[in-house]
């Protein structure tokens, strides 16, 4: 994370131009820490005001599914965190339908509006990146 | 773009998804245990022989020797070092890991 920090203050500092970075996420919630730790690098890209996207496909969807409650786990519900991006000006969240479709989830489970695309769609979206951080 | 894949494909679906969201102009390196999918007769070759139509595939020759895996790596599919490996993501524009 500190690297992440330091290579976006580079960044502005060498040239002072908004980069297009997009955060790529294909894991589900609370199996491991990366949805958590990817969910903190946003925020800190948010705060260098970079041109900052989310992307979710694979079982990285299911970050997004409402209705989580970790009170059982005794472990952070960082849910609630996703409809806080709007805050800092982070708009773009892409979830691909194929994965979607794939595990029987709809856009309206979802707990923050998101633009859904298609696998192809996705795949031009990446291309259209100058970075792309996968958790 | 350079993708960059280092799970098995046996382990997880990384090497899929990437192919389906690696377009023409791009490039896939296998690296870590991502070399056993670029050996014959593994689950994912028949999907590594049809990407080669469309974009070089590469895969690190220090991973395939040290699982004893360098005589078996599929027609088409370019190993290289760790120069190459450099080489590689100098080359590309991005590149995207798919962990």
């Amino acid at each position: 994370m500190a690297q992440v920090a330091e290579a976006l203050e580079q960044e502005q500092d060498a040239q002072s131009v908004v980069k297009k970075f997009m955060f790529v996420n294909r894991k589900a919630p609370y199996g491991t820490i990366y949805a958590l730790e990817g969910l903190e690098v946003v925020l800190i890209s948010a705060a260098f005001d970079q041109d900052v996207s989310l992307a979710f496909l694979d079982d990285g969807v299911y970050q997004l599914v409402k209705g989580q409650q970790t009170k059982g786990l005794e472990v952070k519900n960082f849910s609630p965190t996703y409809r806080a991006l709007e805050g800092y000006d982070v708009e773009k969240l892409y979830v691909e339908g194929e994965s979607l479709e794939a595990r029987g989830l709809r856009e309206d489970q979802l707990l923050v509006p998101v633009q859904v695309v298609s696998a192809q769609e996705m795949a031009q979206l990446m291309e259209q990146q100058d970075v792309i951080i996968g958790f | 773009m350079l993708h960059i894949v280092n799970k098995s494909p046996y382990e997880k679906n990384s090497l899929t998804s990437c192919l389906a969201h690696a377009l023409k102009g791009g490039a896939l390196l296998l690296i870590e245990d991502a070399v056993y999918g670029a050996t014959k007769g593994n689950v994912a070759e028949g999907a590594i022989r049809r990407a080669l139509a469309d974009l070089p595939v590469y895969a690190l020759g220090p991973d395939l020797e040290a699982r004893g895996m360098q005589g078996n790596v599929i027609e088409g599919v370019k190993v290289v070092d760790f120069g190459g490996f450099v080489d590689l993501v100098a080359e590309h524009r991005t590149s995207q890991s798919w962990l």
